[in-house]
């Protein structure tokens, strides 16, 4: 770029004080009370507002500018890469699937992102912090736009892409991340900053952007990766905003911090759970691997996120917990989740598959502990059964654990043999959890989660088929009929990657974009 | 001493930049990833306007690090001139 830098009257400093702080005023019409009914009742005390510095000191103005410039930049190259059929370099078609789950269940998540931060800025009396909350929901729709955007060109060559927004709220996997997002939006204004602007942007988004939208640079898909660093050069100043939001709260009262701490822990933990998907995607569904999951996790949780609570010791601030387990557990949850996908690929709207013998190779190489001993014979197992014929699809519907909405697929803490499972009676009822993180932040709240949709549970209860569906007609199908309300074809959007359309079009046209028709 | 890090995308509006970035910090490590690079460093790291200037041959704003940028950490100071990382621990 070549921007012309015309001479400054103001220094970045001033500047800043002028555009975020003389914006404000006392109410004398209405309380101010009235005017910001959310800001108290969590607990949070808030002294000086005038404390909130931006540490980019971005004003609304610079702001405008630097977007435009991404924007430009990134239309460009996703007009180029479809013009240019780009589609068809990607390593081969099964990465298709990758983004299948990634426009299904994250960019939904960026305009959830959009809303929250629009509703939070409007809840903060201070005008620093409100600035900020205005740019990061602008940027959050951009994400959701850029991404709808580029994945567009995918949808119209393959399937599985077709109708995210109605499968958002039904389809049985997404409630994962939907949940988790509504669980946000629907906490008080510093829960939400702390839920999405510290735990979530700062302790994981690296986990999303940074490795999966290399990969995706490594694969070959360039529109995938033009949105995916387009929205990654906003993520810096979400990230920055997000540890501004911890210390800013810290620092004003001492009362705040326990209340700060519990938050943390929730959150890290619920962010936690939303990325076993990224770990399986990582794993399983990038053909040209960039590094696994558990390198990304020691990187950029370990490291990254070791050196943040180190720093924020001196507010009193500890490690969140449920470490010991997280720890144990890189080695096992992708493998966990894929073999999950695999049983349950006739609900999907995307396809599953057995890795290659190299591919299989490559994560007993990086899971040493685990993979051969655990892993690896089951896909191998389900590999001989598919030659016979009898590729496996679970018929049964899983448990679901009431908070983060997984099944009931992750194992105890140092027993990688044995499902975890933990249960808590609340009011007549009988309430599953998958582990004691997801146990202990339902107990805290628990008016909250008894609320949540299950998908297993709505289908039995006959809540997710068609109207006018009779469920008790002879030769009812529920299967079937779930898949109608999920709007996916049977045996188009679903089932194994092997014999798929998507598989023998894509062959079928790269086959015609390197040869000439005979 | 805690690492910071700052990820650039790499293309031509980078490469002078990063190459600013290793010169004002000879303590940084820089690690090339498909489509971008992650520098590391020991404690802290700054990156210095006047430097870039001196490579781009035009001038520069620190603010249009934005444009090419991936992602950080450690606390965020930016002046006129200098934005810099650092962990206190």
């Amino acid at each position: 770029m070549d921007m012309k830098v015309g001479k400054k009257k103001l220094g970045l400093k001033e500047k800043y004080q002028h555009m975020t702080r003389g914006l404000g005023w006392e109410t004398t019409y209405q309380s101010m009370d009235d005017v910001f009914p959310f800001v108290k009742y969590e607990g949070i005390k808030i002294h000086d507002w005038d404390k909130w510095e931006d540490p980019f000191r971005l004003t609304m103005d610079a702001y405008w500018k630097y977007q435009a410039e991404k924007e430009r930049k990134l239309y460009a190259i996703i007009d180029a890469y479809a013009q240019n059929n780009g589609h068809l370099n990607v390593t081969d078609a099964r990465y298709l699937n990758a983004i299948k789950l990634f426009l299904n269940g994250i960019s939904p998540l960026e305009y959830m992102a959009h809303r929250g931060f629009a509703m939070t800025g409007r809840q903060f009396p201070g005008v620093g912090a409100r600035v900020a909350c205005l740019m990061q929901s602008l940027d959050e729709i951009r994400h959701a736009q850029t991404q709808i955007h580029s994945l567009s060109n995918y949808n119209k060559y393959y399937n599985g892409f077709h109708d995210y927004r109605h499968m958002l709220e039904r389809v049985w996997y997404l409630s994962v991340p939907r949940s988790f997002f509504d669980d946000a939006v629907t906490a008080g204004p510093f829960e939400f900053m702390v839920a999405i602007g510290f735990s979530f942007e700062y302790v994981l988004t690296n986990l999303l952007f940074v490795p999966f939208v290399s990969g995706a640079a490594y694969n070959g898909d360039m529109g995938t990766m033009t949105f995916g660093f387009s929205a990654q050069s906003d993520e810096a100043r979400h990230m920055t905003l997000g540890l501004e939001v911890i210390k800013f709260v810290l620092e004003q009262d001492p009362d705040n911090l326990p209340i700060v701490q519990q938050w943390i822990d929730k959150w890290t933990w619920r962010g936690y759970r939303v990325l076993t998907l990224v770990g399986m995607m990582m794993d399983y569904m990038l053909p040209k691997r960039i590094m696994s999951w558990k390198e990304a996790w020691e990187v950029y949780f370990e490291e990254n996120g070791g050196a943040l609570f180190k720093d924020l010791a001196r507010y009193g601030i500890r490690p969140p917990k449920w470490l010991d387990q997280i720890e144990q557990d890189k080695d096992h949850i992708s493998h966990q989740a894929w073999a999950t996908f695999y049983n349950y690929a006739a609900a999907c709207n995307f396809h599953t598959w057995i890795p290659t013998d190299d591919e299989l190779d490559w994560l007993s190489q990086k899971y040493p502990n685990s993979f051969d001993k655990y892993y690896r014979p089951r896909l191998e197992h389900w590999r001989e059964e598919a030659k016979k014929g009898n590729r496996f699809y679970n018929k049964t519907l899983p448990m679901l654990c009431q908070t983060c909405q997984i099944p009931m697929i992750f194992t105890e803490p140092g027993d990688p043999t044995q499902i975890c499972y933990r249960e808590v009676d609340y009011k007549d009822n009988k309430y599953h959890f998958c582990s004691d993180g997801c146990k202990e932040i339902f107990e805290h709240e628990p008016e909250k989660y008894i609320q949540a949709w299950l998908p297993v549970h709505q289908i039995y209860q006959g809540n997710c088929f068609e109207e006018g569906v009779d469920p008790t007609a002879e030769g009812f199908d529920p299967l079937s009929a779930v898949l109608d309300y999920y709007h996916l074809a049977q045996g188009r959007d679903n089932l194994d990657f092997e014999g798929s359309e998507d598989q023998k079009n894509f062959e079928a046209w790269r086959g015609m974009a390197t040869k000439n028709a005979a | 001493m805690s690492k910071v890090f700052i990820a650039l995308q790499t293309n031509d509006d980078t490469r002078q930049i990063i190459q600013a970035i290793l010169a004002d910090n000879p303590h940084a490590i820089c690690n090339e990833q498909p489509a971008m690079v992650k520098i590391d460093a020991e404690g802290s790291l700054v990156v210095r306007r006047s430097t870039i200037e001196e490579l781009i041959g035009r001038d520069f704003d620190l603010q249009e690090l934005h444009i090419n940028l991936i992602s950080l950490t450690g606390n965020v100071d930016e002046t006129d001139d200098e934005l810099t990382l650092s962990w206190n621990a």
